[in-house]
């Protein structure tokens, strides 16, 4: 029977109520008294020398009330890097100053490098033209192609920086003459360059930020569309502004989406705060797409050369990659970690490798940053491994599939100590791979593929079985690694005397189902209703000091703290249960929403122990507080392993080339599930995106460093039509042992797995109607591409 | 600035407005009706998705002053007069058809639409009418089984996973 309450139900969601009925409180839907408009004025040129900003016309027009540039925070401090990168030769990465606003050279086009406040919007707008066209800016080279970057060290982004080379890492460095012997004795050896698509995140809710303060006590409110409140205020109290953070509230209310593009902080948020101080009056801004496109994060972006080691049966031996990721103009917060620690440790896969090397040049380039997106490195490692063991199948001569299952782990051999730094705890890849062909009815596809062949389409097959780490940590690991943050999370249990709870907690939910899926974890233990719990998220002045959400953390770690405030509550509860039932404590048992006296039939509810938490009228006063209410910070032992295999199948029109994704099938290990619709529903976002990715989505610059897909006009996002219904499955769980919750994360899976599954299917489908010529085609395989590779 | 006045989810209301105002901008500014969102500046998102005069319309292509008079329905007028949900918002939550909700607003408009001329639309006419809506969040499974389920029709096997 399924459960209809608590861990492991498909509880519906209640946020849903307000956003169905349009009642949400995202940033833009605020209005407040007295407020202004920031629009900010970008850059038109990739690369220049600033020569002149002449703002007096701008601030004459009509309703302007300030315009700022870079010379107003040349004295604050710089939007840091998360991360230091060390390079091969033991040198730290080259950290150029990120401003608030461009000073002396704009970077990229979509680079703000002024500000306009005005009494409206269409005012603000107005003058921000008037101040563009009254800016002198002396066009540079653009900066655009990662390889042509490395080489010519006469035109630089930063003018420190001489080759454009942020860092060049390696992992493991020592192992490198030990891989290189491995490869030079393998008797196969297969190679593959490929390309991982730069991808623009799109979250639907543009970005938005709302500055106030209040002169009366000299506070700051930035309410902003963030995936992490407190991490932006810190980073704005630390780094940036050098605001106090007790005197900086961050609220990040309902947040229309992130998928890792609001982790960050960005100048505009330091914006709003400043021009608020200088008006005395609110200022608001909101990004219009096209800002989005021109200055959110960008995701991927990886030229990557990778070789392949093997014995002519399919047992891999070595593998080797070089890849160069572009970071774009500045270092966002967390773009020197995600083609590094996050890509280069999961390069051995869910497969037992004996031999390892990564390397990884990060370039900076005339182009927005580029940082974490859905998956962040894990879906570029994925992609790379899981083509080019399909190329080393199909070179040998082999069964996709059959290869996989040589390679993959077996159950027997974890915890399992990966040549790239991680140490698996649990997993069953046969058990997910099994599931998928049985859900995929690989049996069947013979039958599927002759009726495609009678409408003359091309049907092909595609398998991808992959494993990623999340919810990142341990933080005293990744300090060594470089991170300049921690990575635990918080969560306060606030017991009410009524016996109702109030959760506040450090994870952010922007789609998750964070206020669904919470309580009926804290229902669950505690055994009361999930309507008597409350989940409070994404406001600095309630919510402990928590990282936020990304990387799939969301209920390892801050679930985890959860878990663990909530045992501190159930002691204390049992200490006041000992007094009132005149019993030993030891002999106190809690179960079912009852604290009972073992072996008779005194018991009192939750409710009524916490009514004498607050009311300690019979209360042992002398050795406890009263007070019903524990915080609990979680720092996880290791990070989560998901691992899946996912089957995707593709009808290819030779005449046209376009690709059609005729089915997709998911098996996922995510550890024990707290709500199947909720995990279902993130592995379908994650697939969508994935496919996306796969054949339709590409951020194109001109050699002038011009965008291209600046809008939903040229970017081809995925939309219904594009994609099929999907089949998921996460019935093959191997529970994670070294957090509380047994839970994997389920945020990302979707992305990462899916791309080289559809790659593969599309190369099959080629293959299999006898165009053997097409070893690889990179993503996205547009109709033009696929009718280019065919025809060549 | 000039004052225009339409009926929006049965009531009549009026708010100032310059040529250029976008309906949009009147709904969410003019009258505080934020549930009606702005995903782009392009007219390809949906977000935006009203009725007018019973059409499904983006909100963000049209003037204001150009519907003047006109009969606008919004998010905010989709419940049951009681205030419960509609049987295709409902269907929406029971299918878990959305995720951050930004989308959702337009795709329960669109979808609303759809429905009202095609009672029992196939997967296929679900997917080809909401071509006009982009949701980031939910890869669209859960959307078109919610806008199937609404129908009254049994979501199909393959669905229902
Ligand atoms: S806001 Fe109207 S279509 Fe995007
Ligand atoms: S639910 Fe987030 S965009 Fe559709």
């Amino acid at each position: 029977m399924p459960k209809d309450t608590g861990i492991g139900a498909s509880s519906k969601r209640r946020e849903d109520v307000r956003f169905l009925t349009g009642v949400g409180n995202y940033t833009d839907d605020l209005s407040l008294h007295a407020q202004t408009h920031a629009v900010m004025v970008r850059s038109t040129v990739a690369h220049g020398r600033i020569v002149k900003i002449d703002t007096a016309r701008a601030a004459a027009m009509p309703g302007v009330l300030a315009v700022f540039t870079g010379e107003d925070f040349a004295a604050v401090g710089g939007n840091p890097a998360g991360w230091l990168i060390n390079s091969r030769d033991g040198t730290p990465m080259r950290e150029p100053k990120r401003p608030v606003l461009a000073h002396g050279k704009v970077r990229h086009v979509g680079d703000a490098y002024a500000a306009i406040i005005a009494e409206t919007y269409a005012q603000a707008k107005d003058a921000a033209q008037a101040l563009s066209d009254d800016t002198q800016i002396e066009e540079l080279p653009a900066i655009v192609d990662m390889k042509a970057a490395l080489a010519d060290a006469s035109n630089r982004v930063h003018d420190e920086i001489p080759d454009n080379l942020c860092f060049d890492w390696g992992w493991i460095e020592d192992n490198r003459a030990a891989v290189d012997a491995a490869m030079q004795a393998a008797p196969h050896k297969v190679t593959l360059e490929l390309t991982n698509n730069r991808l623009v995140p799109n979250a639907m809710e543009p970005r938005a930020s709302i500055g106030e303060y209040f002169p009366g006590t000299g506070d700051y409110k930035l309410t902003t569309t963030s995936q992490n409140p407190h991490l932006t205020r810190l980073l704005i109290a630390a780094f940036v502004m050098g605001i106090p953070e007790n005197k900086l509230q961050v609220v990040a209310p309902d947040v229309g989406g992130g998928f890792g593009s609001k982790i960050y902080h960005y100048g505009e948020e330091a914006l709003v705060l400043a021009a608020a101080k200088r008006l005395g009056r609110p200022v608001r801004w909101t990004a219009e797409r096209t800002e989005s496109f021109l200055s959110d994060a960008h995701g991927r972006d990886h030229v990557t050369k990778i070789e392949l080691g093997c014995t002519k049966e399919g047992d891999i031996l070595a593998i080797r990659t070089e890849t160069h990721a572009n970071v774009g103009a500045y270092l966002s917060n967390f773009s020197t970690a995600t083609p590094t620690f996050l890509h280069g440790t999961l390069m051995s896969g869910p497969y037992k490798v004996p031999h390892v090397y990564v390397n990884v040049k990060a370039v900076f380039t005339n182009t927005a940053p580029v940082d974490a997106y859905r998956g962040a490195g894990r879906p570029e490692a994925t992609y790379s491994l899981e083509r080019v063991i399909d190329m080393m199948a199909r070179e040998l001569g082999l069964d996709p599939f059959e290869v996989r299952r040589r390679n993959l782990l077996t159950p027997d051999q974890f915890p399992y100590q990966s040549p790239v730094g991680l140490m698996y705890d649990t997993g069953n890849y046969q058990a997910t791979l099994d599931k998928a062909v049985e859900l995929g009815d690989v049996a069947g596809f013979e039958a599927r593929r002759a009726a495609s062949a009678a409408k003359g389409k091309l049907r092909g097959m595609g398998l991808s079985t992959w494993i990623e780490a999340c919810g990142i940590a341990p933080s005293n690991l990744v300090g060594i690694l470089g991170s300049r943050v921690g990575l635990y999370d918080a969560a306060t249990v606030r017991v009410n005397a009524t016996g109702n709870i109030s959760v506040m907690v450090g994870a952010h939910s922007h789609g998750q189902g964070h206020e669904t899926v919470f309580a009926q974890v804290v229902a669950e233990k505690l055994g009361i209703p999930e309507s008597s719990v409350e989940i409070v998220h994404g406001d600095t002045a309630k919510i402990p000091f928590g990282m936020g959400s990304y990387g799939s953390r969301s209920l390892a770690v801050c679930g985890s703290a959860m878990d663990r405030a909530m045992d501190k509550i159930i002691a204390k509860g049992k200490k006041i249960a000992a007094h009132m039932l005149e019993a030993a404590e030891g002999d106190i048992s809690f179960a079912d929403g009852k604290f009972s006296v073992a072996g008779t039939d005194k018991a009192k509810t939750f409710g009524e122990i916490a009514f004498s938490a607050y009311v300690p009228h019979n209360y042992p006063l002398e050795t406890l507080e009263p007070g019903l209410e524990e915080t609990a910070f979680y720092d996880p032992a290791n990070f989560t392993y998901p691992a899946g295999a996912y089957i995707c199948e593709v009808e290819v029109d030779p005449d046209t080339g376009r690709v059609e994704v005729a089915s997709f099938t998911c098996a996922d290990d995510f550890g024990n599930v707290m709500n199947p619709m909720i995990v279902e529903g993130q592995v379908h976002g994650g697939v969508g995106q994935g496919i996306g990715q796969a054949l339709l989505e590409n951020t194109t610059y001109d050699e002038n460093g011009q965008l291209l897909t600046g809008s939903f006009m040229d970017y081809a996002m995925p939309r219904a039509d594009d994609v099929p219904f999907y089949t998921v499955d996460a019935s093959c769980a191997t529970p994670c042992t070294h957090n509380p919750l047994g839970v994997k994360g389920c945020g990302e899976a979707g992305a990462i797995g899916s791309p080289p599954a559809v790659i593969n299917a599309v190369i099959d489908a080629l293959h299999r109607g006898g165009i053997t010529h097409v070893k690889h085609i990179d993503m996205p395989v547009s109709p033009g591409r696929v009718w280019q590779a065919i025809n060549a | 600035m000039t004052k225009v006045s339409m009926t929006v989810n049965g009531k009549a209301v009026s708010a100032e407005a310059e040529g250029r105002t976008l309906l949009s901008a009147y709904l969410r500014e003019g009258l505080g009706l934020t549930g009606t969102h702005i995903g782009c500046d392009t007219s390809q998102c949906g977000a935006c998705v009203v009725h007018v005069d019973g059409k499904a319309v983006k909100s963000c292509s049209v003037f204001a002053m150009d519907v003047a008079g006109s009969e606008v329905r919004t998010i905010e007028g989709m419940a049951n007069a009681d205030g419960s949900l509609s049987v295709l918002q409902q269907a929406f939550q029971d299918n878990h058809g959305l995720q951050c909700g930004f989308c959702t607003p337009g795709m329960v408009m669109a979808s609303a639409a759809l429905l009202a001329d095609n009672p029992k639309p196939t997967e296929a006419e679900v997917r080809h009418h909401l071509e006009g809506n982009i949701c980031r969040c939910t890869g669209y499974h859960n959307i078109v089984k919610a806008v199937l389920a609404a129908s009254g029709q049994d979501v199909p096997a393959v669905a229902a996973e």
